[in-house]
């Protein structure tokens, strides 16, 4: 069964059904046959995966099951592996062998998982369509013409194709939640410092955070669990951040008692109306199940994304000046001098969204324009945490749609950054605000997924979970499958 | 807004192509533009967010807790001699 949740797979490795290199062997043949038509996958290192499932079941053997033991997860390409390529998709980081593992990955590892290839993205995480990927385009499940969202979109498709039962994302306008919206399956966003970001490759530190991508909101409940942690090497990481008990958030089956905002700024013009139906569709789920639906006001939710274009940028500019091909990376041939080298590195390694990005920031930030555009967006971005501070004294939580459109076709936008940007519109602001979100599945339009986004004070991934779970319960959104990769009677998967 | 895009491709330390200024100076003065909304924004008096938490920053103790990797932390480089990070020259 390839459209196995982590659970049912820990469940068949625990009664001895089937083992750890078995199921590695499964989603490998499954990945073999299939990233041809998604690349989904930029590194699939069958050696690695094999010899990592076998210890897996050695461990179990001798000393009992770890959390995670012996299920493949696969890996998005901005996470540091000691084992392998880390290339973060972009050509300035071709053939980087990073010297150590990501905390989130010493993480993974200690809990048992298989770490089960790297997924494509965009380059640097700046894109929300996974076109601006070094290693070309990944493809969504649903329909090849389409984009599979980003920057996670390898990770949301390799999950939605079943190449890999769960994926790890990161998110720092929307990464995670909209390619799962996209793709059909659930994204999780934890609130900033749940999770350590050392050894991610950095885009806008102030709003990167990791998370997991997965096909309930059980599975997404289990792996944040093994992520989340206070991390000593990474000042941001939050030391006394409140607990979760994240596996028992999700038994909540109705929805008595809380109260959900619905913000109007969300629900207007310009969004789909099939997505807009199905996301109205679910408040009303929610609503039979005992929540108490209420209209909030957002009223700087306009100015999120301009806030947004100036803050990322900026610190992608800070961050990106380390490849500078001196220590590593790319280097051009023959530089004439010191300068040559840099100005010609850069230019050769960095792709066109990336230098549109850095370009944006440097001016940003440069003398005679900082005040104006650098300020006022942190200005901005103040009152837009002002914003949800206000309204979760009256909700609970705030339903949103995740994305307003559901996947276009690859190209669509490629040529009007502008129009790319926008369709971040209803994720980028949970980042500025440094809160947890979530995206799950809520029906399909025109025969696309479409996702019912959640968004909790922050610490209250408990509030998201339950939420989430219950909805999920009722519904069985989340067990619709792209058709083309549904193929259970041809044997596939243990 | 008119935007000199080698200026500021130059201070990125970014030799842009003539076809690649010609592309992204345009798309700069839009993707501006549009920022320029922010200036709609009454922000007078609100304090600038750095950072998601008002956590103050912690400290460590000041010791030393990596072991000596310089072989792996070389291994990447482009152009190394004697363990160290090969430059074109930099002083005549």
């Amino acid at each position: 069964m390839a459209y196995s949740t982590l659970h049912q797979l820990a469940d068949k490795l625990d009664s001895g059904d089937t083992t750890a290199a078995a199921l590695a062997q499964a989603f490998l043949d499954r990945a073999n046959a299939h990233n041809g038509d998604l690349n989904a996958f930029v590194e699939l290192d069958a050696e690695s995966i094999l010899a990592q499932a076998e210890a897996s079941d050695a461990h179990r053997q001798a000393h009992g099951a770890r959390p995670l033991e012996g299920l493949p997860i696969a890996i998005k390409d901005i996470f540091c592996t000691s084992h392998g390529r880390t290339q973060c998709c972009s050509n300035i980081l071709r053939d980087f062998h990073a010297p150590y593992d990501a905390h989130v990955i010493t993480r993974l590892r200690e809990a048992g998982a298989i770490l089960f290839g790297k997924t494509n993205m965009d380059e640097f995480a700046m894109g929300s369509s996974n076109e601006t990927s070094a290693f070309g385009p990944c493809r969504n499940p649903w329909d090849r013409e389409r984009i599979p969202g980003g920057s996670s979109g390898g990770s949301a498709a390799a999950v939605a194709a079943a190449l890999a039962p769960a994926a790890l994302g990161t998110d720092t306008g929307g990464s995670i939640r909209q390619p799962a919206a996209l793709n059909g399956i659930v994204g999780l966003k934890p609130t900033y410092g749940r999770v350590s970001r050392r050894g991610i490759i950095a885009f806008a530190s102030s709003l990167d955070q990791a998370g997991p991508m997965t096909r309930d909101v059980c599975d997404a409940a289990l792996l944040a669990s093994i992520m989340s942690g206070h991390d000593a090497a990474d000042a941001t990481s939050v030391a006394n951040a409140p607990a979760v008990n994240w596996l028992t958030s999700c038994l909540r089956r109705d929805l008595t008692g809380i109260r959900i905002g619905r913000p109007k700024e969300y629900f207007v013009a310009g969004m789909d109306a099939e997505v807009r139906a199905r996301v109205e569709e679910a408040l009303s789920t929610c609503a039979e199940l005992g929540a108490e639906i209420i209209d909030i006001s957002l009223p700087h939710t306009e100015y999120a994304v301009a806030a947004y274009y100036v803050i990322a940028p900026s610190e992608a500019s800070a961050n990106l000046s380390r490849y500078d091909g001196v220590r590593f990376g790319h280097r051009c041939d023959n530089p004439d001098d010191l300068l040559d080298m840099y100005t010609r590195s850069r230019d050769e390694g960095f792709g066109i969204e990336v230098k549109r990005r850095i370009l944006t920031g440097i001016f940003a930030l440069s003398s005679g324009y900082y005040d104006a555009y650098y300020k006022k967006a942190q200005q901005v971005r103040t009152l837009i945490r002002q914003d949800f501070a206000e309204a979760f004294a009256k909700v609970d939580l705030i339903a949103t749609p995740t994305s307003p459109v559901t996947a276009v076709k690859l190209g669509e936008n490629r040529d009007d950054p502008i129009t790319m940007y926008l369709s971040d519109i209803y994720t980028i602001a949970v980042n500025l605000a440094g809160l947890p979100g979530l995206s799950q599945p809520c029906g399909l339009a025109n025969g696309l997924p479409v996702g019912l986004q959640w968004i909790a004070p922050a610490w209250r991934e408990d509030q998201l979970l339950g939420a989430a779970a219950a909805y999920e319960a009722a519904t069985a959104w989340h067990q619709q499958r792209p058709a083309a990769f549904d193929d259970a009677n041809q044997g596939g998967v243990a | 807004m008119n935007i000199d895009v080698n200026k500021v491709a130059s201070l990125a330390r970014i030799r842009l192509t003539d076809a690649e200024s010609a592309e992204l100076g345009p798309q700069l003065s839009n993707i501006l533009s549009y920022i320029d909304k922010l200036q709609q924004v009454d922000t007078a008096g609100v304090d600038a967010t750095a950072h998601p938490h008002d956590a103050a920053m912690p400290l460590r103790p000041d010791v030393v807790t990596n072991a000596n990797r310089r072989e792996a932390l070389l291994s990447n480089a482009p152009n190394i001699d004697s363990g160290l990070f090969v430059v074109p020259k930099v002083i005549e």
